[in-house]
């Protein structure tokens, strides 16, 4: 089975038997181990909390379109933005790519049938769910007015909602992502198909590896600091406890040691897609294909060791502060080979723009102004200044929103014809990506604007001459919200309307797309010997593509 | 870490699969595939060379997982010396180094019960496992009364604690949250391991486990064995540190 041999065949019908139809029934999911089955589990359960999320979002940008405190009492409004934090970040951006698209695309890329623990995969979702009951219960109770950092001694002692409820919820959650890493390791150390040494793993591979290494060693920490935290409040313990003699920044400490490198577990699966689809885009080869790789590795590794630029302002000792600005700004160094890279990638190549593509591109650019705005805070002359403010909120949400979820939505669209065996509508989805570039950064560039002046994070109201620029945040959110919801449509649209889209509809190389779509049971009908290096493309080739945009042009 | 198989080695070079005589075509076909080898592995020593690394990956996991606790221990002691090795002069040494003993001797039946494994031997893989699960809970029913004594001098954290040593400053407390906190995530460890060993009766008994594939109950072994590791270490961190003033 070659490329050449289907290139330009049409494709009338999906395959006869795949991983979708092998089982029919309630019981065929919930008690599924095949990492794509669990992977779709996955892809619902993280769109509900998106969704979820999102709301909180819309509530909070509605409050911000003026200056008065006059939709939500301020307790309440601390309420929504740490909801929309930690639904956002635990139970959506976390396993996003990894439980989504790692979970249904690593096998496939190494040539294995499986992951290596393919019941502790299905346990993984079930801790997730368990994780995310806990966490609905807080949230119908009235939720957690603590900030999704949970800082001592408000947290512990102070705060009249439910941190309990929600620090077991992300606690049992931690699992769901321990779990998943601890699958994805032992996968790409044993797993892989014949011939395929460790460079020849394409990247997405890769930057699972390094997101996985973040995942065993960083989610423990948070495991026991939330455990202390719930104990202190629950049993009036005093772990942090200033009364005792005990250190609330101790806690920050111990917060950031996972939440920082956290931040990595965000961006890294996304680098992962990004290399992927400018790759299969430009037809060509990674430029520096090694260095991408090891960036991947070198970003967890110095991840692990920039924690303290939390802290600048939280009485860590100068010193202290000194040093963690220059990790800090170490880390921008991998980052920075990897957009250079990508970008000679794309230098003389073949570009095509495909909604996947669209992504890719937006990703470099948001990418690049989060990173660089990083750096900025990492200064710490700069961030004494600015920290606290809407500098910083605009700064993670161009690394959360602008780098991850735009690589997370690049890697569903590159992947949802091998995942559904449909083609989505070309005009919708090019549409949907552009306003979601246009609306993410009407939203957010203004916050960096409106923390340069002064505008506080976490405030309800504020002085009036911040209005223009929070109206233009609001009016950007809008937008940003059409720019999701349209993709919702036509991919449920495609799963019953959408174009066949044949075996490998981008004409890409990899081990993924050698096999059906979408893939059988066991996903190759023989187990894949590989002879060929990493994104092998044929350069300056012209691609005629087997599929059509859409329907109406077919 | 031995060559054998491609599917083990990191440098493979490609074309090697046919070679080592793997079967390559339909080998997911449950006919075809040997008793206890899972359907996505391609040869027991795959399947155990994944297994190991996932245990070794989790015993990972729970370093960090305790290592919280001994850097909140660590960053405290050094803090509040005085008051932690008066604190520590409220637990009975006696009573601790018993527990030790205890645990070092579950872990020389875990290693019986692992050895026989080995062996194929179901009836000493029972006996071992019984013998652990004895051992863990002597420790375990040891630490219930050493809690409730502590529970009766007002020695448990929270509105309830009173200290009526000398006057080394309310650190003390701190020292108590972080002993019932180190020691109870220790016991819930073990209590997981003697419900694990409760289930691994049965199949141990019917001869599931064979010289060729007894990963679960190695890979246990390795669990229980980090288990009484972290107990070495916390035995003289709350124990032993008030003996030397």
């Amino acid at each position: 089975m070659s490329t050449q041999d289907f290139a330009f065949t049409p494709y009338p019908d999906l395959p006869k038997s795949h991983y979708l139809n092998v089982a029919y029934g309630l019981k065929s999911w919930l008690f599924t181990t095949d990492h794509k089955r669990i992977g779709i589990l996955y892809l619902l359960s993280i769109t509900f909390f998106f969704a979820l999320g999102g709301l909180y979002a819309t509530a909070i940008r509605l409050e911000l379109l003026t200056p008065a405190g006059d939709m939500v009492q301020p307790d309440t409004y601390n309420r929504l933005f740490t909801m929309h934090g930690i639904l956002m970040i635990f139970f959506f951006l976390v396993p996003s790519i990894p439980a989504v698209l790692g979970n249904f695309l690593l096998p496939l890329m190494i040539g294995a049938k499986d992951v290596a623990f393919p019941r502790l995969n299905l346990a993984s979702w079930y801790m997730y769910i368990i994780g995310a009951t806990f966490t609905l219960y807080a949230l119908f109770m009235g939720g957690v007015d603590t900030g999704w950092t949970f800082y001592t001694p408000f947290s512990s002692t102070y705060s009249n909602s439910y941190v309990a409820a929600v620090a077991v919820g992300i606690f049992i959650n931690g699992f769901s992502s321990i779990f998943t890493g601890i699958n994805f390791m032992v996968t790409i150390h044993r797993m892989r198909a014949p011939g395929l040494t460790w460079f020849r793993l394409p990247l997405f591979v890769w930057s699972h590896y390094a997101t996985s290494l973040i995942m065993v060693l960083g989610t423990p920490v948070l495991a026991i600091t939330i455990v202390l935290l719930a104990m202190e409040r629950v049993f009036k313990l005093g772990f942090f406890d200033p009364a005792l003699g005990g250190d609330p920044v101790l806690f920050q400490h111990l917060f950031w040691f996972y939440s920082h490198p956290a931040v990595y577990i965000m961006i890294l699966p996304s680098m992962g897609v990004i290399s992927e689809i400018i790759a299969a885009f430009s037809r060509k080869r990674i430029f520096g294909y090694k260095f991408v790789a090891l960036a991947s590795m070198g970003i967890a590794v110095i991840g692990f060791i920039v924690w303290g630029h939390h802290l600048f302002v939280s009485s860590q000792s100068l010193y202290a502060g000194l040093i963690f600005s220059i990790l800090t700004m170490l880390v921008a160094v991998p980052s920075a080979v990897k957009v250079f890279n990508w970008t000679a990638t794309l230098y003389k190549g073949s570009i095509e723009y495909s909604t996947p593509m669209f992504y890719a591109l937006g990703f470099l650019g948001l990418f690049a102004i989060g990173g660089l705005t990083g750096v900025m805070l990492a200064t710490i002359g700069i961030d004494v200044h600015v920290h606290d403010t809407y500098f910083v909120v605009a700064h993670f949400h161009y690394i959360m929103v602008g780098g991850a979820l735009m690589g997370y939505l690049g890697g569903l669209h590159y992947w949802w014809p091998k995942i559904t065996g449909r083609m989505y509508p070309g005009f919708w989805s090019h549409l949907s990506a552009l306003i979601i570039f246009l609306g993410f950064n009407l939203t957010f560039f203004p916050q960096f604007v409106l923390g340069y002046l002064g505008m506080p994070r976490r405030y309800h109201s504020y002085p009036e001459e911040f209005q223009v620029l929070h109206i233009l945040s609001t009016a950007g959110a809008s937008i940003l919200a059409v720019g999701y919801i349209i993709p919702l449509v036509y991919f449920i649209w495609s799963l019953k309307y959408g174009e066949v889209a044949g075996d490998n509809p981008w004409d890409a190389v990899g081990l993924e797309w050698q096999t059906t779509s979408p893939p059988s049971l066991h996903n190759f009908d023989e187990i894949p010997v590989v002879d060929f290096e990493p994104y092998d493309y044929v350069e300056h080739e012209p691609v005629d593509r087997p599929y059509r945009y859409s329907r109406s042009e077919a | 870490m031995s060559n054998t198989s491609p599917w083990i080695d990191l440098t493979g070079t490609p074309g090697q699969k046919h070679e080592e005589g793997i079967v390559v075509s339909d080998s997911h076909a449950a006919a075809t595939h040997p008793p206890g080898l899972a359907h996505h592995f391609e040869s027991y020593e795959q399947q155990k060379e994944s297994s190991f690394l996932g245990m070794w990956l989790f015993l990972v996991q729970e370093v960090m997982f305790f290592g919280g606790l001994f850097c909140c221990y660590v960053i405290y002691r050094s803090l509040y010396g005085e008051a932690f090795a008066a604190a520590s002069r409220e637990l009975n040494v006696f009573i601790g180094a018993l527990n030790t003993t205890v645990l070092l001797f579950s872990s020389f039946t875990m290693v019986v019960a692992v050895n026989a494994a080995k062996q194929g031997n179901r009836k000493w893989i029972v006996y071992g496992l019984l013998l652990t699960m004895l051992f863990g809970g002597i420790f375990l029913g040891v630490k219930y009364f050493e809690y409730s004594s502590k529970w009766e001098h007002h020695l448990v954290p929270g509105p309830h604690f009173e200290w009526h040593g000398e006057d080394v400053g309310r650190p003390v407390e701190i020292f108590f949250c972080l002993y019932f906190a180190m020691t109870g995530m220790h016991a819930l460890h073990m209590v997981v391991g003697i419900g694990i060993m409760l289930w691994m009766l049965r199949p141990a008994w019917r001869g599931k486990w064979t010289p060729e594939n007894h990963n679960f109950v190695e890979g246990f072994g390795l669990y229980w064995h980090f288990v009484d590791i972290v107990w070495i270490f916390l035995f003289p961190f709350l124990y032993l540190i008030g003996l030397a003033t």
